[in-house]
Order: structure tokens, then C-alpha cells, then sequence
């Protein structure tokens, strides 16, 4: 059914129920993402989507377009919001750009240059949580983790359809968990999607690492942003 | 380290040759620049200097008071806009950063080690006495048959246990990330602020790496 929104003020025709980012997208409005992925259920993990829907503040990646919405997407204080939560996350793991194998090619890094991430407000934790490397292909960079649960929700055993990754512990005491049994039963294409899943450097394929020389990597060849509005396009 | 006493005098503090009296009349009126270099690797350094010949362009606004060609330990005059390579890690890099807070009217921090600790901030993750003896102790590189030491001694700076970014020890104004940034980052910085335009990093330039 056709229903009329509206974006930053702007009337909008889209069809009832597609998800707000999509709708957002499609309309050349660029709304922040990190564990949203375009025809996979919502997770709303991350909040890097909040905009205000009729008022309030929602990730978009969890709204279905209905009649007559207003939605605030480009307001100095929602900037600032998304913001903030992508430095929280700087601050809560430790993402070192400088000698991480995913830099260029991840997506934290390609949102907090699109939100003019510079510093983080909060103050660096840098946590201590043990990386795990037990299984054959497959490693994680435990500190980087983001707790986007994509990887515990999309990766699935292709026999048995059970989880591979999992969040262990709550809290400071969260972290990302792998079932070294399974994980070794990945077909090498499987561990290469949980790696490109992975919105930061935590999934890492082994013997995978520094590839793309500076300036040919992902983001650089196409902004994260570019990536979001073009993709609607095709 | 920085103050001069009996057994060593600081460059800063050595007599200096009057400039020309024109020459001065000249700089008096010019927007003073500084950089100093704390627990960083001298790369964003580097990168100041890869300004190259475009930095020519703003020498009729600016004079640059001291970078790693000019290598003082103090400056002389106060600074219109100090940029601070590197992060916290010892006394030296503290007493060093706040002297230099009190005499420029901003403050920059220049790339990743400046900005959130940088490499020097991996050791965030170990105890200092086991950083310490990894390095001087049970080092693959310790020469053989010497007693183990790990070094001390007053001319040394006393090491903090973690290291800490700049804006953790005294405020910082505006924030270059990068491993180092370009030099044309570092050019359009100060370019934007001489000329007092607001300090604008766009995410085509931005860059953590």
C-alpha cells in the first residue's frame, strides 16, 4: 500500500512496512548504520540508527514505515547523538586503527568518519579481554568486539543451523564467543562471510590480513555512505 | 630536564643572537606556531613538514616558534597555535605538556597517539613491572651474562603506569586523528585557522590510520 512520510520536513512516497533506513536510503538520506543489514532481520543492537519518529527517538532499523510519520533525521541534536554512541564504542574496546587488518575495510572506522568522529568524549577503557584463536580458520580480536550480535544471529552451522558465535557473560564481562567444533566446519566462503559481517576487525580469517594496499581499500574506494545510498539505487 | 642547573644548561635558556630589527618588526606581527613532540614516534612530525613548499604560502602569517628543525626544549614567546604530537607516558611528557598549555592560546592534538595513547597505549593492557621487565628483564635482546637491570636514575623521566591522551592531562582544543594524518590534513588545519575559518575535518580527509 502506498503511504505518504515525511523526512526533515521533506513528503516522501514509499510503500507500508519497508524498513525506515531503506525508505531513508532510497530518498538519498544517509542514516548512520552499524548492525543493520539491508534484508536481514533488525537487530538493534548498536543504535548508530536513532533519528526521532513522531517525537521520539527510535533506531530507525527497527521501524516499519506507517502513514503519516514524521520523521527527524539531519538535527543538530540527533548529529550529535549517533555521535556519541560511535565514540562509546571507540572508548569500550580498543580500536587501534593504526595496526588493525581491518582498517579501510570497517565499517566503526567508515561511520566515524561520516558522523566527524575526531576524539571520543568518554575516556579510553582499554579492556583486557583475551583474543581466541582455537579454531583452524577462523580468529577473534576479542577487544574490538561491538556486541553487534550479527555474526551470533546470520552465521549458522549449514547442517544443523545452529549458532556458531555466541555473547558470553554480561556487562564489563561481556564478550564474543566462538564453538571451535563448528567454526571448523565452516566451508572457506562461510569463514570469508562471517569476516566481511563482522562491522569491525573482531572476526578475522586467518592467514587474511592487509591486502588492499592504502588508498585501494574498500571504504576508500567507495565511502561507507556512498555505499548505503547507491546500493537503493541498483 | 627542561630547567637548567648546575651540571647542564637548556638550549632555551643559552643567549641568543638579536635578530635584524626589521626581521623582528616582521615576525612581531605574524600568527607564532609551535609543535612539540611527546611519546609519539616523530611521524606526525614528519608529516608537518610534508606541508613542503605549501607551507611557503603561509609564512606571510605565520612564523613557526619550534618543530623538530628548531629543536628547543621551551619556547621563548607565547604561541598562537601549538600542535602536540605523541601521548603521556612519562613526568617529563606531563610537565612538558602543561608548560606548553600555558603558553599557547591552542592546542592541537597531532594523530593517533596524541588523540587516544596511539601504539604506546598497547601497553595499557599489561602491568607496568611486567612492561618493564619484558623489556629489560626477560628481553630476547638482553645482553648476555649482564645483570637484568631496568633502568633508573634521576635524569631519567619516571615512566606513568599507563599512558594517557593529551586531553587527559590538560584541555585540548581540536583533534587531528591518524597514523600520522596527511600533511595536507595538518596544512588545511592550520590554514582554516589563521585565517579564521572554524576548524573543519570532513570525513573525505579524516582518517584514524
Amino acid at each position: 500500500m502506498s503511504i505518504q512520510i515525511t523526512i526533515d520536513g521533506q513528503p516522501v512516497v514509499t510503500e507500508a512496512g519497508e524498513n525506515l533506513v531503506d525508505v531513508a536510503a532510497q530518498n538519498s538520506v544517509y542514516i548512520p548504520t552499524l548492525c543493520y543489514l539491508k534484508g536481514k532481520p533488525c537487530l538493534g543492537t548498536c543504535r548508530v540508527c536513532s533519528v526521532r519518529v513522531n517525537g521520539h527517538f527510535t533506531a530507525a532499523c527497527s521501524v516499519p514505515v506507517t502513514e503519516g510519520m514524521q520523521v527527524e533525521v539531519d538535527t543538530a541534536e540527533l548529529a550529535d547523538m549517533r555521535k556519541a554512541l560511535i565514540e562509546s564504542l571507540f572508548s569500550e574496546g580498543n580500536h587501534n586503527c593504526p595496526s588493525c587488518e581491518k582498517s579501510g575495510r570497517c565499517e566503526l572506522q567508515a561511520t566515524g568518519y561520516e558522523v566527524g568522529m575526531v576524539v571520543s568524549r568518554f575516556p579510553y577503557r582499554f579492556p583486557l579481554r583475551p583474543r581466541e584463536v582455537a579454531a583452524d580458520h577462523i580468529w577473534l580480536e576479542r577487544d574490538r568486539c561491538i556486541f553487534c550480535q550479527r555474526c551470533v544471529e546470520f552465521i549458522r552451522d549449514r547442517q544443523t543451523d545452529q549458532k556458531i558465535f555466541a555473547i558470553k557473560g554480561r556487562g564489563t564481562a561481556a564478550q564474543i564467543e566462538v564453538n571451535t567444533e563448528l567454526a571448523n566446519r565452516m566451508p572457506p566462503e562461510q569463514v570469508r562471510e562471517a569476516a566481511d559481517i563482522c562491522p569491525v576487525g573482531c572476526i578475522i580469517e586467518k592467514g587474511v590480513g592487509f591486502n588492499d594496499p592504502i588508498g585501494r581499500r574498500k571504504f576508500e574506494l567507495q565511502s561507507v555512505r556512498e555505499r548505503a545510498l547507491g546500493e537503493e539505487e541498483s | 630536564m627542561s630547567k637548567s642547573g648546575k651540571n647542564q644548561t637548556c638550549s632555551h635558556d643559552l643567549p641568543a643572537t638579536q635578530l635584524d630589527p626589521a626581521l623582528q618588526a616582521a615576525r612581531d606581527n605574524k600568527i607564532k606556531v609551535a609543535m612539540i613532540g611527546l611519546c609519539g614516534c616523530w611521524g606526525c612530525t614528519l608529516s608537518m613538514l610534508d606541508m613542503d613548499e605549501a607551507l611557503l604560502g603561509l609564512l606571510d602569517k605565520v612564523t613557526i616558534l619550534r618543530t623538530s628543525l628548531t629543536d628547543i626544549k621551551r619556547i621563548r614567546e607565547r604561541c598562537a597555535i601549538g600542535f602536540v604530537e605523541g601521548g603521556i607516558a612519562n613526568e617529563e611528557n606531563i610537565e612538558t605538556l602543561k608548560e606548553f598549555r600555558e603558553n599557547c592560546d591552542i592546542l592541537i592534538s597531532v594523530g593517533a597517539c596524541a588523540v587516544w595513547g596511539g601504539v604506546p597505549a598497547m601497553r595499557n593492557e599489561v602491568e607496568l613491572s611486567d612492561c618493564l621487565r619484558e623489556a629489560y628483564v626477560d628481553s630476547v635482546t638482553a645482553v648476555a651474562d649482564a645483570i637484568p637491570t631496568i633502568p633508573y636514575h634521576e635524569d631519567i623521566p619516571r615512566i606513568t603506569t599507563r599512558v594517557y591522551p593529551c586531553h587527559e592531562v590538560v584541555k585540548m582544543d581540536y583533534f587531528i586523528p591518524g597514523c600520522p594524518p596527511d600533511g595536507a590534513t595538518i596544512l588545511k588545519v592550520l590554514d582554516d585557522l589563521i585565517n579564521g575559518r572554524e576548524f573543519d575535518l570532513p570525513a573525505s580527509i579524516n582518517r584514524y590510520d
